[in-house]
């Protein structure tokens, strides 16, 4: 399996806290690769370095061979990465199927085109989205009205609109029910192979976790612990003290 | 210059640095436990002086020279102070959660309120303040002759700025508010009722403002001009000096008294060019003023703003019959209707131009008259000192406006919320003054007179029909392109901007480029109102024009498309017809908008449509409006 | 639990349209120390805005002192002697230790010992040495020690405690615990969330399991400690 994305010691501090130090690991073209760890451990600021959200002090991120680190978000949207947001971040006065065609229209920089109905441009492209994404039942419903996870559904349908390499997901499944995670993960799973999409993501529900990412990092204060299987995530000693705390020789 | 002239220059802009700062120390410290932007901060200055000049009589009779004026000063404060309660309590503790526009406006409303209120009690004739005992000569220093009065000044500002310090980090009360002003939530968390508290504050802004306008009273009549002049200044200096921030407060008055005093030297006619300018370059360095800090909540204004198409047949019939009626007028109207109508669909454009970057774009805007003037002043002067044809001075009036407002655009964009507001109005002013100052090219107050249509379209008929063909083609392209890819850009921007940004969309470009159309529409209909009208004047440029926008789409109703077209005929006319009826126009519209804020603030169009859908947005949906649902 | 302090039955609460909170019920008594365990995003800190009045969508019953809180306002909560300390802390930057300990400040209902800032920098020395420092210039732990300190100063007779060991050295969890066994001394009610089992296992009597915006598990913490299942299940990875 040929590396899509590189990251090289990314560091980045909040006045004079150093969220995150030295962070390294790589994916895989196809992979699914969850970043894992406590609060404060440093998964979001890693995340949001990744999409551009946050620039980062030190390091590199290299997507194809091309570095991206400190790139603004829409430069790195264009090369290829989609996200979605844990407070999920959608068009809330525009129709489901309308907040698709936004990244359409974006995609084919028809943004500032002043004439034409917005309303029926890519109108079939996104559609053909929403149906894989099993939305095709809501695309006239406005976003502000959906249930919570079809709202986490939009942000997936919106952030692979324009096929990309890469997808970002951030805590994909918070605040849905078990049922609604498992469903939505098995879409994403079966959305990547058939796409060749590589997922990176963040996620603090466990069962997820080791359902679905083949590798996993694992982040506390700001440094990774480990990287690895879930199977050898799990039998970790370090990581049982970092989730249980108390002192190392309690866990060991 | 010499020194003593430097010298006594240098103490003259410190005395009125003293008088801004009670005033801005006071804004500043609504500002900061609030978030509220107090219009009404200006007319508080005025009562000021106002209750100084009634009180201070009878006390100075009943108590002696000797301590009979400063009772009557403080007598002034208090009683201002109470007013700000008043105000507090019934009006503005209800909008805490609202969204800027309808804060903005509704202290608005006060202010019209309180000016058509002075008016009533004290008439339209300043009142000249006395000399004050033990302080009505002057000392010598560097053989100029300084006024004492004016050197007593120049110490109350230190003095007040030293006791406000005092009470905000010694006394139990001030610890609380600082707490409040950091984070409102914890505060009270811990026990502290907010409510209270700001009340408490609100007292104390507006005593300052008070006391400031019964200080100001023996070196400025006190008249019914005091308090625009005096919330303009004071907003300059807040926002120099961070909105929030005592200690900016003062510095910025302390720049701002400076630069009056030596900027009439070097431009006798730009001063207020020069403030205005001033603030947009700190803006441009220090986006949060000099010792502000950024807001802690970045509030998305009107967020669940639908801009869905008429909906409902019976909307499409409300067009039609609207439309044949603004056909046939000319043909059964009186003249004097004609012209109202002419004037009520210019205005509509304004406001409908207004509203798309405010509600569709999220860009909040106090200052669109600076766009309809410059369409109004470029029409006037394109014919008058150009020599320009008709058709000429109506395409110049968008293509100035327009150009004028894609470089303020840039510079606006980079900000948000109310600094973004507080920007827009500070250009507005800059023109404004511009129009004022700048005799020889603009007639200054007198503005220019005589612009009138050549020949057939001179008619008041014929006028009509071409305003609103053109001003008819503006709204209907704009509309098209709220619908179109531009527009639902600006909707997707205003939305969640992260999202935007993590689809490849530049928000602020586009942000640009809406704010240089809307500038562009309100150039058009500056353009048609400076040949109905037959000339233009600064008032054009002032900051009722913008409020009065902001009014129309308010009482049309912000979150529809046809809302801001719907108000700002009904405005037209409402004024219209009220205006012979009653002297006091302010008070009426004053009142008009806190009834508007308070009860309705879909407006009508809104109104109409929670009831019955007819303009698009099927009733079932959620709730419309952010703005309703967070008042509640 | 006839005898409970604060008894919450029934709660639900939502994040704008996420559903975050099922049912929960729980129970504080007088001078018990409760434990709420998870993992992050398991709905712990939600409980406790839940019962603070900080969230703008819940249902259910809140109890305090058989007094129903539900339709007060946070700071009435809070008069009614409950206080709580949130995880992000939130000191008062621009105000010193004192200052943010006099915001605190609040004459307890029957208190014969009101907490004095004096008081309480015997019970966090750190504090006492830095009392005219501005508390955004404090270190975590120190800032942890005034979000709590500054709590007491209202003489609460119950104490939400969220996450009171995240983030902190070894050495200043230590002396957080050890705060906590004096507070309990005292006769405090104390609700504490935690992720650090052995944090909780030293400070509580009980402890309540939270996953998934449900309570799974209600027990001694001995128990919890000892069974894989349920540390696998809803604590560990």
């Amino acid at each position: 399996m040929s590396v899509l994305l590189e990251v090289n010691g990314l560091a980045k501090s909040f006045g004079g806290v150093q969220a995150v130090r030295d962070v390294s690991f790589s994916l895989g073209r196809s992979e699914m690769l969850a970043i894992i760890g406590p609060n404060g451990a440093g998964k979001s600021t890693c995340f949001n370095m990744v999409g551009g959200q946050i620039r980062p002090d030190r390091g590199t991120i290299v997507l194809d061979g091309q570095d991206i680190a400190g790139k603004a978000p829409r430069d790195i949207w264009r090369r290829g990465v989609g996200r979605t947001f844990q407070i999920s971040a959608t068009f809330m006065s525009m129709t489901v199927c309308e907040n698709v065609q936004m990244a359409l229209m974006s995609h084919h920089w028809r943004t500032r085109a002043l004439l034409p109905l917005a309303s029926r441009l890519y109108a079939e492209e996104a559609a053909a989205i929403l149906d894989r994404i099993g939305l095709a039942d809501r695309r006239s419903h406005m976003c502000g009205v959906l249930a919570y996870g079809d709202l986490k559904r939009v942000e997936l349908a919106v952030a692979i609109a324009h096929r990309p390499k890469l997808l970002l997901m951030d805590e994909p499944t918070a605040g849905m029910s078990p049922s609604e995670r498992e469903a939505l993960m098995q879409l994403t799973a079966d959305i990547v192979r058939q796409e060749e999409m590589a997922v990176l993501f963040t996620e603090h529900d466990m069962d997820v976790v080791f359902a679905h990412s083949a590798r996993i990092v694992v982040m506390n204060r700001g440094a990774v612990v480990t990287v690895g299987t879930p199977a050898e995530v799990r039998e970790n000693a370090e990581v049982k003290h970092i989730y249980l705390g108390g002192t190392l020789e309690a866990a060991h | 210059m010499d020194l003593s002239f430097f010298v006594n220059q240098a103490l003259t802009g410190l005395a009125s640095a003293s008088s801004l700062f009670l005033v801005a120390s006071g804004l500043t410290l609504i500002f900061g436990v609030s978030r509220i932007v107090n219009f009404a901060h200006g007319s508080m200055f005025m009562l000021g002086a106002y209750a100084a000049a009634t009180v201070y009589g009878p006390i100075v009779s009943a108590l002696g020279p000797a301590i009979g004026p400063w009772l009557a000063m403080l007598a002034a404060a208090v009683a201002v102070g109470l007013i700000g309660v008043v105000v507090e309590v019934l009006l503005l503790r209800r909008l805490y959660h609202a969204p800027h526009m309808l804060q903005i406006l509704a202290t608005f409303g006060i202010v019209l309120i309180v000016q058509d209120a002075v008016v009533l009690i004290w008439g339209y004739d300043q009142i000249v303040g006395p000399r004050i005992p033990g302080l009505r000569g002057a000392v010598t220093i560097f053989g100029q002759r300084f006024p004492q009065y004016e050197l007593f000044m120049l110490f109350i500002g230190p003095v007040v700025f030293a006791g406000l310090w005092l009470l905000l980090h010694r006394t139990r009360w001030g610890t609380l508010v600082r707490a409040a002003t950091r984070d409102r939530e914890m505060a009270d968390i811990l026990g502290v009722d907010q409510a209270k508290l700001f009340t408490t504050v609100f007292f104390l802004g507006a005593a300052l403002a008070g006391l400031a306008g019964g200080l100001q009273w023996p070196r400025e009549p006190a008249n019914i001009y005091l308090d625009t002049r005096v919330i303009l200044e004071a907003f300059v200096v807040t926002v120099i000096g961070g909105l929030g921030s005592i200690g900016g407060a003062l510095l910025a008055s302390i720049i701002i008294g400076l630069l009056q005093a030596f900027g009439i030297l070097l431009f006798p006619k730009s001063t207020l060019v020069l403030v205005f300018a001033v603030m947009a370059v700190v803006l441009m360095v220090r986006p949060w003023g000099l010792l502000g800090r950024p807001e802690p909540q970045a509030v998305s204004d009107l967020a669940e703003t639908k801009t869905a198409p008429p909906a409902h047949r019976y909307a499409a019939h409300a067009f039609a019959v609207a439309l044949a009626i603004l056909l046939v007028l000319p043909l059964f109207a009186p003249d004097y209707v004609v012209k109202l109508a002419t004037q009520a669909i210019i205005f509509a454009l304004v406001a409908f131009s207004l509203n798309f970057i405010v509600a569709t774009g999220g860009i909040l805007s106090f200052g669109h008259a600076a766009f309809f003037g410059l369409g109004a002043y470029a029409a006037a002067i394109a014919v008058k000192s150009h020599g320009a044809s008709t058709g000429l001075a109506l395409l110049a009036a968008p293509v100035l406006a327009g150009l004028v407002a894609l470089g303020v655009g840039w510079f606006i964009v980079r900000r948000t919320g109310i600094y973004l507001a507080m920007l827009t109005l500070a250009f507005a002013q800059i023109l404004w003054s511009v129009a004022f100052q700048w005799v020889e090219f603009t007639g200054g107050d007198n503005g220019i007179v005589g612009v009138y249509m050549p020949g057939w379209a001179s008619q008041t008929g014929a006028y009509y029909y071409l305003t609103l063909a053109f001003c008819g083609i503006a709204v209907a392209l704009i509309w098209r392109i709220m619908f179109a890819p531009f527009g639902y850009t600006l909707r997707a921007g205003r939305d969640s901007a992260l999202r935007c940004d993590a689809i490849g969309i530049d928000v602020r470009r586009h942000q640009v480029l809406a704010f240089a159309l809307a500038g562009s529409a309100a150039g058009v209909a500056g353009g048609f109102f400076t040949f109905l009208k037959g000339g233009v004047d600064p008032s054009l440029l002032s900051m009722d024009i913008s409020a009065d926008a902001l009014i129309m789409s308010l009482l049309g109703g912000v979150q529809t498309v046809v809302g801001p077209l719907v108000g700002g005929a009904a405005f037209t006319f409402l004024k219209a017809y009220i205006m012979p009826v009653t002297d006091q126009w302010r008070l009426v519209l004053g009142i008009v908008i806190i009834v508007l804020v308070l009860a309705f603030p879909r407006g009508i169009v809104g109104f109409i449509n929670a009831r019955s859908g007819w303009f698009g947005g099927a009733k079932s949906e959620a709730p419309v409006a952010s703005t309703g649902e967070k008042l509640a | 639990m006839a005898d409970a302090m604060l008894s919450v039955r029934g709660l639900n609460a939502h994040y704008g349209r996420a559903h975050i909170l099922h049912d929960v019920e729980l129970h504080l008594a007088r001078g018990e120390v409760v434990a709420l365990l998870g993992r992050n995003g398991a709905g712990k800190s939600t409980i406790m805005k839940s019962i603070m009045g900080l969230l703008p969508r819940r249902r259910g019953r809140i109890e305090f002192h058989g007094r129903d809180v539900g339709p007060l306002r946070p700071y009435q909560i809070s008069r009614l002697g409950l206080a709580y300390v949130p995880e992000e802390r939130r000191i008062f930057a621009g105000l010193t230790v004192l200052e943010n300990l006099e915001v605190g400040r609040r004459a307890g209902e029957g208190s014969a010992d009101p907490w004095t800032p004096e008081r309480l920098f015997a019970l966090f020395p750190n504090l006492g040495e830095r009392r005219r420092a501005d508390g955004a210039r404090l270190s975590g732990g120190e800032q942890q020690m005034l979000t709590v300190a500054r709590a007491l100063m209202g003489n609460p007779q119950a104490i939400l405690l969220d996450e009171p060991s995240e983030g902190l050295a070894p050495i200043i969890v230590e002396q957080m615990a050890n705060a906590v066994k004096a507070l309990k001394a005292a006769g405090l009610s104390i609700l504490l969330s935690e992720q650090n089992l052995y944090f909780a296992h030293q400070v509580s009597d009980r402890a309540y399991v939270v996953d998934r915006g449900r309570i799974r598990y209600e027990g001694r913490l001995d128990a919890i400690m000892a069974d894989e299942n349920i540390r696998r299940a809803h604590l560990a990875v």
